[in-house]
């Protein structure tokens, strides 16, 4: 492989990990609010979070683009407070890639923690366990088969990203050009044998992920 | 007299059932059980106390502390009531060792501190070497130990236990019962402890609580509410197995002369109120005695010549059904019915003390 394509393959595996690890938190705590948690306008949050899911990945992209270009609300705003710009960098990138993950690691965490025995939980509350540690002592442990396994699927999401990822980062080799990019761009310029290795090798990441994901939910504990 | 803890609470549910807490105390350490059939709201009860569900009327106080007072919008959390608790399920952490089930509740006391009263509790119960084991790799006693010891390592104000038996095989139940009063008696600990076994109940509390239908029906020290019930409904649960209508005839220096069937019997007099005419006179099969020889010397008041009617096995006892004028249960060993030589249709005589046959008042008409 060339160094160009070894550089998309590292660019792509940081930029999916480091989306995977941003949507970790709020993730894992918006799962447990959905699961745990009775409130106005669940419904309408839980629909929101899963409509990247169904939503053709350009438009997701699009909305992206418009809140965090230079023009659009969010971007103007971090550009004149911190000088920070999001299009068109390897920020873009990270939350393309997140919102188009996040749906993956919602859906698993909530199923995790719904299916622990809210007992458990009371029975810490019990032995004087605050909300806090309740959560990392008990629900996040007995969920982690579950939490793990979304969080793969989502780290998978994440490396094979096209949609989002080219209407919010653009394609600037070196720069924001992930895998499934610069494959569809090697396409257009003819170079077939090039876009061969690249797609080898994102199938390859790709199988590794949904193949432990897999394992990992179906291998309970006894 | 001050009470420990003093609830006064209703807590509904959506499919209909209504469970009322009507001034229940508690005012001493030792063992209250609440007892009633499955359904009748125990658990609710103890939950509530706990913390765990929230009533929808009414107060729980332990000692000058408020854990709950609807009207006034107070609620203690379960984490600040310093309540041990053992569900009928144990719900022992199943991915933490022993040591670190029981060592849960010991968070934010010192080290050193926690590592004695963790070694103290699982020496106390006989927990030693099982320290690193999970608790599935445990045995039902071992478990329900284990969640014992969870409960009372922080040195918990008050001890609830739901069931604590429930959950084992018959054999072990019974050798834990033992165990498990014995334990009780030296943590001396204010406990309520859940059950619907009649045994248990009478094996382990030194004060009940009776639940019928979602409500306290009696609460009183236990020999006190299992011989003489205040009426039907806890006669029933209390196992009384003869509970019959009768009619007080007439009542002589605090005896009743009482009608039953086509038989008289003498009872004692002293909890019913004067006037009360119709009753149920409540029988404990265990209470009665039977005789072949009518010249037989018996402090017993009541003398009935009986029919055996039928005779079966229960358990290491049997049951003999007879007709004295009324139907009556007795309870016998089986050598016993060999020596009276009983058969069906044999004539018997029913010996039972005056004591021990407890009169219940009734509404006049009442008996389906």
């Amino acid at each position: 492989m060339t160094p160009a394509e070894w550089q998309f393959i590292g660019f792509t595996a940081e930029m999916a990990l480091a989306s995977t690890l941003t949507i970790l938190p709020p993730g894992l705590a918006l799962a447990w609010l959905l699961a745990r948690r009775q409130w106005r306008g669940k419904a309408l949050v839980e629909t929101f979070v899963s409509l990247p899911l169904v939503l053709p990945p350009v438009v997701t992209g699009l909305v992206l683009l418009k809140l965090l270009g230079r023009r659009g609300p969010v971007g103007h705003w971090l550009h004149e407070q911190f000088g920070l710009d999001i299009a068109f960098t390897w920020r873009g990138v990270v939350l393309a890639l997140a919102a188009m993950s996040l749906p993956l690691l919602v859906r698993a965490a909530r199923t995790a923690f719904e299916e622990v025995n809210p007992a458990f939980e009371q029975m810490a509350r019990t032995l004087g366990a605050g909300e806090w540690r309740v959560f990392w002592t008990v629900t996040l442990p007995l969920a982690r088969r579950g939490v793990l396994a979304g969080a793969l699927l989502a780290l998978a999401r994440a490396l094979g990203e096209f949609g989002a990822t080219i209407m919010v980062a653009g394609n600037i080799p070196g720069q924001t050009t992930t895998l499934a990019v610069a494959i569809y761009s090697s396409v257009q310029q003819g170079e077939d044998a090039h876009a061969w290795t690249l797609a080898g090798v994102s199938a390859a990441l790709a199988f590794a992920a949904v193949w432990t994901s897999e394992r990992l939910v179906k291998r309970r504990p006894s | 007299m001050k009470s420990t803890l003093h609830a006064c609470f209703t807590k509904r549910f959506a499919a209909g059932p209504v469970i009322r807490v009507d001034d229940l105390r508690l005012d001493r350490s030792g063992v209250t059980v609440l007892f009633g059939a499955s359904g009748s709201g125990k658990t609710t009860v103890l939950r509530c106390l706990a913390g765990l569900d929230r009533p929808d009327e009414g107060t729980i106080r332990f000692g000058e502390e408020i854990w709950s007072d609807v009207a006034r919008r107070v609620f203690l959390p379960p984490a600040r009531r310093q309540v041990g608790f053992v569900p009928q399920d144990y719900a022992l952490f199943p991915h933490l060792t022993v040591a670190r089930n029981i060592a849960y509740g010991l968070s934010g006391i010192p080290a050193a501190e926690c590592a004695s009263r963790l070694a103290e509790t699982i020496r106390w119960l006989g927990l030693q070497g099982l320290e690193q084991r999970l608790p599935g790799q445990l045995s039902g006693g071992q478990q329900q130990r284990v969640a014992l010891a969870r409960a009372v390592a922080p040195r918990p104000r008050l001890l609830l236990m739901d069931e604590p038996l429930a959950a084992l095989d018959a054999p072990t139940r019974l050798r834990l019962r033992g165990d498990l009063r014995q334990l009780l008696r030296t943590l001396n600990l204010p406990t309520i402890l859940v059950t619907h076994d009649r045994t248990e109940a009478m094996a382990l509390g030194d004060a009940v609580v009776v639940m019928v239908d979602g409500a306290i029906a009696q609460q009183g020290r236990v020999p006190e509410v299992f011989s003489q019930p205040t009426n039907l409904a806890v006669a029933d649960i209390v196992g009384m197995e003869t509970v019959r209508p009768g009619r007080v005839l007439g009542v002589t220096d605090g005896l009743a002369t009482v009608a039953l069937g086509t038989a008289q019997v003498t009872a004692l007099a002293d909890n019913l109120p004067s006037g009360t005419e119709d009753v149920y006179a409540c029988i404990r099969a265990e209470d009665v005695v039977l005789a072949r020889d009518e010249t037989i010397h018996s402090s017993s008041r009541n003398r009935l010549p009986a029919v055996v009617r039928s005779i079966r096995r229960d358990g290491p006892l049997a049951r003999v059904e007879l007709d004295c004028g009324f139907p009556l249960s007795a309870l016998l060993t089986p050598q016993a019915c060999e020596e009276l030589a009983l058969r069906e249709g044999s004539r018997v005589l029913a010996l039972i003390k005056a004591p021990q046959i407890h009169l219940i008042a009734r509404a006049a008409g009442t008996w389906d």
